[in-house]
């Protein structure tokens, strides 16, 4: 079998994860810039995040034959202090550049406050300027019904944005239809506790349709499974699908959406 | 998948979940203090799982979120409970 990780944290991981996910078939890792369980001190300790995943964890990454990908920005927890978010924004361009780095994200809200918002319009409007691929997260538990709406419509007020080149992160039930019907990919994130589990990922595969949707692992310091997307192929395989249909899902679609920018290349 | 293959596959890892569902509203009862917007939350979203509608799941998530849509004036904490906190019943 072969998938592709969209979405891991793999600072927060050890190296026998990168081991185990590349024993399991992953052919390429991807790692959107997050909160770090802790607020940076400073924009100087984002510079330095930047640097770890655009050298380092490529480098970790490659002793595994494991091409590593990643998203950049100051992500939505630390996004209420406006001078700091205006600081990291104006070093991003300085890495924009690299050739491991996709496009901007995870982007996105976490308590839906107005600074969020402020600060996700100006994370879009890089993103537009520099002709990137979007990654959103949207919040946790109760936050996250209000936050996809209110994402979605500030994305879709920005005629510089194609729905087709953002992918919306974290979709469970509630709004994966409200990401999907905007013409957006939706991103399903496989946690044991919070999000959701395997079975009601295929569930909503099942309803919704496989064309606009990918899975992933999302793993990071927290409670989280580095190879839960192996796992749900598996589970997806005793409930019938077919290989084709696993291999789309965890293969062809996130190279299909990510294929979108010219430095997802698998060798 | 047939019903019975649904079944077969997931009904003893739910019935495993419904008596630890059961168990937790029980050590909740038996514990001193009063219901909080989780708990009340939670006894609504139960009342999904014995309806006849066809999307339990989200209804239950709905029940579970913020319904409202103006954005926070600021963002106090970073953390989420679960539940909405202005829910009523
Ligand atoms: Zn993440």
């Amino acid at each position: 079998m072969r998938y592709i990780e969209p979405h891991a944290h793999m600072v927060s991981r050890v190296t026998d994860d990168y081991a185990a996910m590349a024993m399991a078939g992953c052919q390429a890792v991807c790692e959107p810039a997050f909160w770090a369980g802790f607020d940076r001190g400073s924009a100087e300790g984002f510079r330095d995040y930047f640097s770890l995943l655009t050298e380092h964890e490529p480098k970790r990454a490659a002793n595994f034959l494991l091409p590593h990908f990643c998203w950049l920005c100051i992500n939505p927890k630390e996004s209420e202090d406006l001078k700091l978010a205006d600081e990291v924004l104006a070093i991003i361009p300085e890495f924009i550049d690299r050739p491991n780095v996709l496009g901007i994200g995870e982007i996105g809200l976490n308590k839906n406050s107005r600074n969020e918002i402020i600060v996700l319009e100006k994370h879009v409007d890089l993103a537009a300027r520099f002709n990137q691929l979007i990654l959103v997260h949207t919040p946790h538990l109760e936050d996250k019904l209000k936050g996809t709406r209110l994402i979605i419509d500030l994305l879709k007020n920005e005629s510089r944005i194609e729905p087709g080149r953002v992918l919306i992160d974290h979709v469970e039930e509630h709004t994966a239809p409200l990401v999907l019907e905007a013409g957006f990919w939706a991103g399903i994130t496989l946690y044991p506790q919070s999000k959701c589990t395997p079975p009601r990922a295929i569930d909503m595969v099942e309803r919704f349709g496989a064309e606009r949707l990918w899975l992933n692992c999302a793993c990071d310091w927290g409670k989280s499974d580095p190879l839960a997307v192996p796992k749900t192929a598996l589970e997806m395989r005793t409930r019938g699908h077919s290989e084709e249909k696993i291999d789309f899902l965890v293969y062809r679609n996130p190279c299909r959406f990510l294929g979108q920018s010219p430095v997802f290349k698998l060798s | 998948m047939t019903r019975d293959e649904v079944l077969n596959l997931y009904f003893l890892d739910a019935r495993s979940k419904l008596i630890d569902l059961a168990a937790f509203l029980d050590r909740v009862e038996g514990s001193a203090g009063e219901d909080d917007f989780r708990v009340r939350s939670f006894r609504a979203a139960l009342r999904h799982l014995s309806e006849s509608e066809r999307e339990k799941a989200k209804a239950v998530l709905l029940t579970l979120s913020d319904p409202t849509t103006e954005p926070l004036e600021k963002a106090t904490t970073k953390g989420a409970a679960g539940a909405w906190p202005q829910f009523k019943s």
